[in-house]
């Protein structure tokens, strides 16, 4: 082997390696992703043995510029994003040897989808009022409840899972963290059709599912404590998107606008203008995070960009709607779907305005990123906490 | 590639300057100052200009400056705003110096860079970068006329002006009277200049370096509108985790809690609109749109900051002892500074071909 130092050009020399002893055009495309992951080239800053080689994490763009160059095929990092942003993080941070020797491989390679069944009907912004149980019996936990908002739940070979386990603490120290077989029998996936007339996500109903003690993660009662793991990896998803200018929503209505003359008022103008700079800001606060994440000084500032997200593409895909006039009267299919992937350059502009209002509930509500700000970054008092000495069992619902 | 963040060199020369702000510009003092009549502070202006030799930043070295960019010249500025230093920085050691730049007028230039001179562009501070302004008339080589609205004229030593044949003149202070106006903004009054005859000499054509000199007004500017909304937020989240009312601080109120974290975003937005125009001034690359979008984007934000600071801080901001009035009075002048934000969106319109109907 000649690349050995886990510098740039190490890791330059062990992808050149990895694509002479397996040629993308002459190699199967699952063949190819395991001998990547075995060659420690899936994500570079993971552990040797588990897809990685402890390198630091930003030279894992000098193996993917590698590779793009070589025209090797990726893992669709997009259809399997929970594995990716979310399971693999907290499996490899409290999973047992076993566990991740088990899971990351495929879950890496895409041959296993996994999906996350955290939130219920009766806990929302209130994730850890979660009301779904499981009860020990003998080597097994036995689990019965209610998940939902659940994406890919129809496609998953594996769910992390968080779920009860002791009602008599309260509500932070009674959850114990899972992964579930989501090919169970008392696994029940449900579409669940939301008002863009798709089913996105779905319901899952939990009947009697039997979960071996060895596919618990992290100590019993300490599930909050991994879910936050997971749920901290998700925001850092949310906001590291790179975009060129007018690479947002403002991307569309801005080619409608210049297309489109006849559409053009006065008033629509000046509201398309405010819109074009605060997305130009927003794209440029999001340039500047990364440079801060790259620059190795993390700030808190990643904390408002969900919320400005959030904001912008509901007022810019509301404008675009009224600038259509006669067309935004219009809708271009209520047909009920179950997509793959969130697209929101692929439909139209009411399409757009109806799934951009889930941008401010999904992955923690605008008001509550607001109370976080203010509490974790302003260091204002935080809000009364009337639960927190509560037995889970005893509070109001 | 932009660079949006602050290299350590940066960092070092912001805590330098607030380091001097601290010991120099006390906001008891600022109101002290503007009180007497004289708001420009030269026990400020000499340690600043003279002593660390910053009016010089923009100054090629050989010409006895720092030759140092834009970059550096806006964190100072957001330093000054933070303070509302009553200090023509934004003004001599930016706009005119600007303007000198775009002319190559080594003999100014020179006498600018230590700090000893300070020079003001005669064109209203309302000027957008890309709008007409008014010019003195040349009659017999001398210059005749009124221009109002001029920034920091009083304290002025040389003007530049510019005249109906196209040219912008160097016109010293003694040829010229000066007279304040009352302005809204106490810690960056305006004059008028009245030229009765006055002689100059032509530095150079007045377009071009009046663009410039505006435009680099326009796109630091947000840097100072920056540091005064970083103020104006810090400020107001200090004291409202030690104000009590009802038994509790009145920073633990929801309703509270959640206007001050919309303010912070703004002003973490802002923080890099400001970056990004300074910049692509630094690195004259997209300079235009940044400016219009750091400018159209800076001023709403710094006015909104500081009237929230106002509102939040209840009756002791509507005082005149509170510097809180300061910072609003500031913020408010500077919305129409260089153009407003609806003046930079409508260039906007043009640069990125969004058209009017």
């Amino acid at each position: 082997m000649t690349g050995t130092s886990l510098d740039a050009a190490g890791l330059r020399g062990r992808t050149r390696e990895l694509l002479a002893a397996h040629p993308p055009a002459d190699t199967d495309r699952l063949a190819f992703l395991q001998a990547r992951f075995d060659a420690g080239l899936a994500w570079v800053h993971y552990p040797e043995g588990l897809g990685g080689l402890g390198a630091p994490r930003s030279l894992q763009a000098v193996v993917d510029a590698e590779l793009e160059a070589a025209g090797a095929p990726d893992n669709d990092p997009r259809r399997i994003g929970i594995g990716l942003g979310m399971a693999a993080p907290t499996i490899l941070r409290y999973g047992t040897e076993e566990q991740k020797r088990r899971f990351l491989r495929p879950l890496w390679t895409g041959e296993e989808v996994w999906c996350q069944l955290f939130s219920e009907p009766g806990a929302g912004s209130d994730l850890a009022a979660l009301g779904t149980r499981a009860v020990r019996e003998g080597d097994e936990w036995v689990v019965n409840g209610q998940k939902v908002w659940t994406s890919s739940a129809h496609l998953a070979r594996w769910a992390i899972l968080i779920a009860r386990t002791d009602p008599d603490v309260p509500k932070h120290a009674g959850i114990t963290y899972f992964l579930c077989d989501m090919t169970d029998p008392g696994v029940e996936v449900r579409p669940l059709r939301q008002i863009t007339g798709e089913a996105e996500f779905n319901e899952v109903f939990l009947t009697d599912v039997r979960i071996p003690d060895s596919r618990r993660l992290g100590e019993i009662g300490d599930g909050w404590r991994v879910a936050q793991t997971t749920l901290n990896n998700e925001r850092v998803a949310i906001g590291g998107m790179r975009l060129p200018r007018e690479g947002g929503m403002i991307g569309p209505v801005s080619k409608t606008w210049r297309e489109r003359p006849e559409l053009r008022t006065h008033d629509l103008h000046q509201r398309l203008l405010k819109l074009w700079v605060e997305a130009e800001v927003s794209r440029l606060a999001a340039e500047r995070l990364r440079q801060q994440l790259v620059a190795g000084q993390p700030g808190p500032e990643g904390a408002g960009m969900k919320l400005a997200f959030a904001r912008l593409n509901q007022e810019i895909s509301g404008l675009e709607v009224e600038l259509r006039g006669e067309e935004g009267l219009l809708y271009d299919d209520w047909t009920m779907r179950r997509p793959e992937l969130v697209d929101f350059t692929g439909r139209d502009a009411g399409y757009r305005y109806l799934r951009s209002k889930g941008n401010s509930i999904e992955g923690g509500t605008s008001e509550v990123l607001l109370n976080i700000v203010a509490e974790r970054v302003l260091g204002l008092p935080a809000e009364p906490r009337t639960d927190k000495d509560v037995a889970w069992k005893d509070l109001a619902r | 590639m932009t660079d949006l963040l602050y290299s350590e060199e940066e960092e070092a020369l912001r805590a330098a300057v607030r380091d001097l702000l601290t010991d120099h510009c006390d906001p008891a003092d600022v109101i002290a100052r503007v009180e007497s009549g004289a708001a420009h502070d030269p026990a400020l202006w000499k340690p600043l200009a003279e002593g660390m030799g910053l009016a010089g930043l923009l100054i090629p070295e050989e010409l006895g400056g720092q030759g140092a960019t834009h970059r550096e010249a806006a964190v100072v500025l957001e330093e000054l705003g933070r303070a509302v230093a009553p200090v023509p920085y934004l003004t001599s050691a930016v706009v005119a110096t600007e303007a000198l730049l775009a002319c190559a007028d080594e003999e100014l230039l020179g006498r600018l860079a230590p700090g000893r001179t300070r020079a003001a562009l005669a064109v209203g501070l309302h000027t957008a970068p890309d709008a007409g302004f008014p010019a003195a008339r040349l009659e017999d080589g001398a210059l005749h006329g009124e221009l109002t609205g001029i920034a920091d004229a009083a304290t002025a030593d040389v003007l530049l002006v510019p005249a109906d044949d196209g040219g912008l003149y160097a016109v010293t202070a003694d040829a010229v009277t000066v007279t304040g106006q009352v302005s809204l903004d106490l810690t960056r009054p305006l004059a008028t200049v009245r030229l009765d005859g006055a002689s100059g000499r032509r530095v150079g054509d007045a377009g071009p370096a009046v663009h410039r000199a505006l435009r680099a007004g326009a796109a630091l500017l947000a840097s100072e509108q920056l540091g005064l909304a970083d103020w104006t937020l810090t400020e107001t989240v200090r004291y409202l985790r030690e104000r009590k009312q009802f038994n509790r601080p009145v920073g633990g109120f929801q309703a509270l809690k959640h206007r001050l974290a919309q303010l912070w975003l703004e002003v973490v937005n802002l923080r890099a609109a400001a970056r990004a125009a300074a910049d692509a001034l630094a690195r004259d690359e997209d300079a235009d749109v940044t400016t219009a979008v750091a400018q159209a984007f800076a001023s709403p934000v710094a006015v909104h900051a500081a009237e929230e600071a106002l509102q939040l801080h209840g009756g002791i901001g509507m005082t005149w002892e509170h510097p809180v009035h300061l910072y609003l009075k500031r913020a408010k002048a500077d919305s129409i500074a260089y153009g407003t934000a609806g003046a930079h969106r409508e260039t906007l319109a043009g640069l990125v071909d969004l058209q009017a109907p």
